[in-house]
């Protein structure tokens, strides 16, 4: 797609909201350079959401939508959980079709689009809960790694099932008590980011979003390789501040303090994702 | 026939674009000898396909593996093994969402480890054709023909289509992407047939020329945005988000199933074009016996009626084409005088007569019989059927059974 596209008739340039007129003046369409720096100049490709206050999620999602190195040509697959509600508030093509399914439908998408547009890039990005990705949408999830598609996952883990109000999931840690777990989680976190490298994925990252710079690079390198290799996978700790009953200003000492454990930041990169990946900062992208 | 300013059209498979008629109604046919299973590759054949996802199983897998075939052969664009069927019909919902001409084949346990999709696709207006090759639902474990599982789709969203044979299954295919993919109209169809009796029977069937194609799926007339990233996106997404708690959102998300609903009822003045009619009739039309059936339980109906012709018994039969829409008007026109309708059925609930008493209700005299029903692999044969017959009269049964 053009960027161009969002450019407004000048007839109705003086009646159309402020939100679109920025869309056309202020946003970083076209600028593969774009990044968490343009944010505080630029539009934002995200309105106001209906997240709780301070809700890191909120915080992820903006650096993520800043560093998209094509969002003009970017689809976005959801699923539910509070990040669906923040959704029909981006600015670019987005699916939330079920719970759990995120990954299948994403690889129908990128199939076809590659089918049918053999001459563009267009990426195809999946962003879903922990519930979505590693409890109902496993299945899913893993085969779209197995069957390498195109597709660059990330996960939102906040350690619980929060939209539904508060149940262990399978990334919460062992021993903490959540509804549906009134004893107590009985099992260990899955180490997921170390499954996605077992199933095939060419890029992995696990981190906090504390640093807005660390995740514009990982989110650049994700999709940088899955474009060109395999399935690459993102594993963001966004912690529930409700769930786990912090102020609206306590999420980011609460990531800085994971920053130095269970979420220290880790990198796994395959042989043919260094290839790109050193290209790209050859080609001053990354 | 082209004139000479026309240009020929030809669509990826190098085969000639022709309309939907010429290819349904005017195109010259020979007869071949083939399976229901057969008789699906063909009508992907012939219809511009650009994805289909699979899974195995009974007894669906061989049209599933036939369409890979074609894939290979360059007919089908993108075609793939899911993981399971829930994970196959969201890759489908993918692919129809970027943009493309899809179907899938499934039956029985499949289509219900699959059911959370199929409202999700009718929400999300995707023409999606799902070849459904009825089988029994476990437990215990069975894979064979029944159709209890139609029942279950009737009110996701979705259109159902019936078909008899490997004939109607062939010709419903071609209609059916025809149908769904009218602007006004734009919901999935999940074509049906009976599993193993039509799947894996070999009959005559005939078919116009393989270089001949529907014209190809145009996504930019979809009434809702393709999401390719061609055009702008609204600040929605694929299904509206309407689960805020306030009453514009309940309003919305109410009117958006009716709407639905309505796009369903928007497709009947085509399907009856492309079906040549949303039912069929066979038999003395001023007969008072009246069989009202779908797919085989409406062959072996009309078996019947012939054998009750021999037992002075004249009967009719009411081939019921789609389900959803439901042929209304046609059922009521096609049961004046009847005094008696029985509904054979392969299943054990009798939906089909549910159906049938819901849409008459007030509108005919007559008594509706719920019978004969076989489930879990039973064969209906057409002394079955007689049987009912002969029970209601008070006649001797003289036919072994
Ligand atoms: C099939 C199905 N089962 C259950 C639900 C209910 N449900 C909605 S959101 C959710 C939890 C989401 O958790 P997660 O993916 O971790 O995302 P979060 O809300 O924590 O961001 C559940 C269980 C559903 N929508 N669909
Ligand atoms: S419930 Fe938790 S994860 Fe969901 S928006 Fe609120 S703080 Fe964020």
């Amino acid at each position: 797609m053009s960027y161009k596209i969002y450019e407004i008739n000048e007839d109705l340039l003086d009646v159309m909201p402020q939100e679109i007129r920025d869309l056309q003046f202020r946003a970083t369409w076209g600028n593969p350079k774009r990044g968490v720096m343009d944010l505080p100049y630029s539009k934002e490709l995200i309105e106001e959401h209906s997240l709780c206050a301070g809700c890191p999620e909120s915080m992820a999602l903006r650096y993520i939508l800043a560093s998209l190195p094509n969002p003009e040509d970017t689809i976005i697959i959801n699923s539910t959980g509070c990040t669906s509600l923040v959704f029909p508030h981006i600015a670019l093509h987005t699916v939330h079709s079920l719970f759990g399914n995120q990954n299948a439908v994403a690889s129908g998408i990128k199939r076809v689009l590659e089918w049918r547009f053999p001459d563009k890039v267009k990426d195809v990005v999946v962003l879903a809960g922990d519930g979505a990705t590693v409890d109902i949408g496993l299945d899913c999830t893993l085969q779209s790694f197995f069957r390498q598609e195109k597709i660059t996952t990330i996960c939102f883990d906040n350690e619980v099932y929060a939209n539904t109000g508060g149940q262990e999931s399978g990334l919460t840690v062992k021993g903490h008590v959540f509804k549906m777990a009134p004893k107590g989680k009985q099992w260990d976190k899955v180490p997921f980011w170390q499954i996605a490298i077992d199933s095939g994925c060419h890029y992995v990252a696990r981190l906090t979003v504390s640093s807005p710079k660390r995740v514009e690079t990982v989110i650049k390198k994700a999709i940088y390789v899955a474009r060109e290799v395999g399935p690459t996978y993102v594993h963001l700790y966004t912690p529930c501040i409700l769930e786990i009953g912090l102020n609206s200003d306590d999420g980011l000492d609460e990531m800085r303090q994971r920053d130095k454990e269970r979420f220290a930041f880790f990198e796994y990169v395959s042989e043919p994702a260094k290839e790109v990946i050193e290209r790209k900062k050859e080609e001053g992208l990354l | 026939m082209q004139t000479a300013t026309e240009a020929v059209i030809y669509n990826k498979a190098g085969q000639r674009i022709v309309s939907p008629d010429y290819l349904l109604f005017e195109a010259p046919r020979t007869k071949h000898f083939m399976t229901g299973s057969e008789a699906v590759k063909e009508a992907v054949k012939r219809a511009s396909v650009d994805a289909s996802v699979s899974y195995p199983i009974t007894p669906q897998s061989e049209a599933a593996h036939l369409i890979g075939e074609l894939w290979v052969e360059g007919y089908v664009g993108v075609y793939f093994r899911g993981e399971s069927e829930f994970g196959v019909m969201s890759e489908i919902a993918g692919c129809a969402m970027a943009g493309a001409r899809t179907i899938t084949t499934t039956s029985g346990p499949g289509t219900l480890r699959a059911f959370e999709n199929f409202p999700m696709w009718a929400g999300t207006r995707i023409p999606v054709q799902l070849v459904l090759m009825a089988r029994g639902v476990n437990s215990p474990l069975s894979i064979q023909p029944d159709n209890l599982e139609v029942g279950f789709l009737l009110d996701t969203g979705c259109m159902i289509w019936y078909a008899e044979n490997a004939q109607d299954l062939f010709d419903m295919i071609l209609a059916g992407f025809t149908v769904a993919e009218q602007p006004d109209v734009h919901v999935p169809v999940i074509t049906v047939v009976d599993g193993f009796f039509v799947s894996h029977t070999r009959e005559a069937v005939m078919l116009p020329p393989d270089d001949i194609a529907l014209p190809p799926y145009n996504p930019y007339k979809a009434p809702m945005p393709v999401i390719d990233a061609e055009v702008p996106p609204g600040r929605f997404l694929r299904d509206p988000f309407v689960m805020k708690s306030n009453y514009i959102s309940y309003a919305t998300h109410a009117s958006w199933q009716w709407e639905v609903r309505s796009a369903i009822e928007r497709s009947r003045p085509y399907a009856k074009h492309y079906l040549r009619g949303l039912i069929e009739e066979f038999g003395d039309p001023s007969a008072e016996l009246v069989f009202v059936a779908c797919g085989t339980a409406a062959a072996q109906a009309k078996e019947a009626v012939r054998l009750l012709e021999e037992e002075g018994i004249r009967a009719r039969v009411v081939k019921l084409k789609t389900i959803r829409p439901f042929p209304i008007e046609e059922l009521k026109q096609a049961v004046k005088g009847a005094k008696y309708i029985f509904v054979p059925e392969f299943n054990v609930v009798g939906w089909l007569e549910r159906e049938v008493r819901r849409y008459l209700y007030g509108h005919s005299e007559a008594e509706v019989i719920g019978a004969p029903r076989v489930a879990g692999g039973m064969t209906m044969p057409a002394e079955v059927i007689v049987k009912e017959v002969l029970k209601l009269t008070g006649k001797e049964v003289k036919h072994v059974i």
